[in-house]
């Protein structure tokens, strides 16, 4: 059951290779493609909420010999999550990439980098994680040089060099783990690691894999690839990069923390905590200063990984579950805001904060589908982004974090000071052309649906925050009791 | 530019050959040093050397399908064969071997099948990119 993620979006890909020069069959597989991915989906999450971890060995090899694959509660989640953003992204790329994007490829590389994405997040092995992870790197590298523009080129050197850089040292830390410990499976290697937990290798491990997954995740202080390349692309690609990639990263740093090196809470988790707040700081203080759309908002995702990571740095039951809480928001509302953009662009050709404007007067509508998300990231009740802050801040309030609960309070003023600046420029002052003012030009279905989709969905989030948060403190008692995950792997090995 | 003759005659010669021993370096793969990926890198440089002494475009004329479809078609194949397991209710991948081995083949099973496919995917991804290439000129 827990393979067909991976295996839906790769038999579908090459499907995909088969029709290369049918636009139409391509993006209708795409769009089955992902439709079907999230009614699995949907499907393990409840299974795995009834049922608990759910747990495969490929080849039917036996646990710590083979490849396991793992889907617990977060996994479930975080499936669910990229799941609906890749079925509503599949509709948005209909009209979102142009003609020369949809015929070198496009279509494939998308199926491809969910492949990855869905790898990473099932595999309960260590090796097999670093293929994932280059899977979606592969597919990440095309896709963000597809079109070959010139700042294209440029971004995409700078990510590749520097995900090539943190596939490295992930690489180096999986052999020094292999060294140490001589098991690969996640599962067996949590068992192994307690045993030699007082030794100072599992902390040089342990930072490594931080520092090999801050990249990739764009921390505080590895971040800097990340506002470099994400605005190159067309908006739709670096709305899917900012719901996956990023993400996964996230994602993996939880599972390693919660599963391997639970016992490093002294030393790292004071380093997450301090580059945890550098990054909301950073990462909003960058957004303060840029006038470009896309660039604004790629700054955004930087900030509000500090939050998700700060729920890490602070390490109990409750801010774990609102780290999970907060990725899910943030996957929605982020994703929604890019999408956003992406059709101000459509209307007024332009992502400039300067040569838009007046949007609000003639689309009342589609300002709303940017003002709900702008303040439901900025943290504004009744939306998801509330709750998610409110979470983290009740959690670092018992763990008595001071500090970084004033900055995440503060950072957020920053967020909603910006959001309010985009909302000024782009829809309330009248636009510096008098010709855009009156220009009705029509925005396409396939764009308008899955954003008004997603929007709701974000809203639906914050509306039902109570239910929701309550899975998410499951999943994440999961996370803290790791002898669950062991026994479901090994079975009654030990 | 005046052709070499060395070149042509001594492919008539050597494809053959580098194809015959691509499959032998295909099926003795799984337990011996060989399989799929090396099976296939040597066949798809018999097709280069073709193409080199002839032309790109009779190498197009040679090849039955596009190399994008002959490179998904690989994959299917090798994706196909951890399906099969799964008809027999075993998890994804699982090896299932004929019990008799074959004359000449030997023992086959589904990783036979699986670096079948990657022989394919080789091929035709390694043709893919040359031609890619030699279009250019």
């Amino acid at each position: 059951m827990i393979i067909y993620p991976i295996l839906i979006p790769l038999v579908f890909a090459i499907i995909t290779v088969l029709f290369w020069e049918n636009q139409r069959v391509k993006r209708a597989l795409s769009i089955i493609s992902t439709g079907l991915l999230m009614i699995v989906n949907i499907n393990i999450f409840f299974v795995v909420y009834r049922e608990g971890i759910q747990v495969v060995q490929v080849g039917d090899w036996p646990a710590p010999f083979g490849i396991s694959l793992v889907v617990d509660l977060f996994s479930a989640i975080m499936l669910l999550t990229t799941s609906i953003v890749a079925f509503l992204l599949a509709f948005y790329s209909v009209d979102g990439i142009d003609l020369a994007r949809r015929k070198y490829g496009y279509f494939p590389l998308f199926q491809f980098l969910l492949v990855g994405v869905n790898g990473a997040l099932c595999t309960g092995d260590l090796f097999n994680l670093y293929v994932w992870f280059e899977v979606m790197l592969m597919s990440s590298f095309v896709l963000i040089a597809l079109g070959g523009e010139r700042t294209q080129i440029e971004g995409a050197i700078k990510y590749v060099i520097l995900n090539l850089l943190a596939s490295t040292l992930f690489l180096s830390a999986i052999g020094l783990t292999y060294n140490l410990a001589g098991t690969l499976n996640m599962a067996d290697l949590a068992l192994r690691l307690q045993a030699v937990s007082s030794s100072g290798q599992v902390t040089v491990i342990a930072v490594l894999f931080l520092v090999a997954f801050g990249i990739k995740s764009a921390i505080f202080p590895l971040f800097f690839w990340l506002p470099a390349s994400y605005h190159t692309p067309p908006v739709t690609i670096t709305a899917l990069f900012s719901a996956l990639l990023t993400k996964v990263g996230m994602y993996t740093l939880i599972r390693f923390f919660t599963l391997l090196f639970p016992f490093e809470s002294e030393y790292t988790h004071t380093i997450i905590l301090i580059s945890a707040g550098f990054t909301m700081l950073t990462g909003v203080l960058g957004a303060a200063a840029q006038t470009d759309l896309r660039r604004l908002l790629s700054f955004h995702i930087i900030s509000q990984i500090g939050y998700i990571f700060m729920g890490l740095g602070l390490f109990t039951e409750y801010a774990i579950a609102a780290s999970i809480y907060f990725l899910v928001h943030i996957i929605l509302a982020k994703t929604a805001l890019f999408l956003s953009a992406g059709m101000v662009e459509s209307i007024q050709g332009s992502f400039d904060l300067k040569k838009l404007g007046g949007l609000y007067k003639h689309r009342v509508g589609l300002s709303m589908l940017f003002l709900l998300p702008a303040l439901s990231v900025a943290g504004l009740p009744p939306f998801s982004g509330f709750f998610a802050k409110l979470g983290l801040i009740i959690a670092g309030l018992e763990s008595k974090q001071y500090f970084i609960i004033g900055l995440a309070l503060f950072v957020s003023l920053m967020t909603l000071f910006s959001m309010t600046k985009v909302w000024n420029e782009a829809y309330w002052k009248p636009p510096k052309d008098p010709q855009y003012a009156d220009q009705q030009k029509p925005v396409s279905r396939w764009r308008l649906a899955p954003v008004i989709i997603i929007v709701v969905l974000s809203v639906l989030l914050g509306l039902f925050a109570n239910p929701v948060f309550e899975v998410c403190q499951m999943a994440a008692a999961q996370l803290m009791d790791p002898s669950q995950y062991i026994r479901a792997v090994l079975g009654m090995v030990r | 530019m005046q052709r070499s003759i060395i070149l042509p005659v001594a492919t008539r010669f050597l494809m053959p050959l580098m194809l015959v021993f691509s499959i032998f370096l295909l099926l003795r793969g799984h337990n011996e040093v060989g399989g799929g990926f090396v099976g296939g890198l040597v066949a798809a440089s018999a097709l280069m050397l073709y193409a080199i002494s002839t032309s790109p475009s009779a190498l197009w004329r040679l090849l039955p399908l596009d190399p994008r479809f002959i490179a998904a078609i690989g994959l299917l194949i090798s994706l196909f064969s951890g399906f099969i397991s799964m008809f027999y209710e075993k998890p994804f991948m699982t090896n299932m071997w004929i019990e008799a081995p074959l004359p000449v083949l030997g023992k086959i099973g589904t990783p036979t099948l699986f670096d079948l496919g990657v022989y394919i995917l080789v091929v035709g991804v390694v043709v893919w990119i040359l031609l890619e290439f030699a279009e250019d000129e």
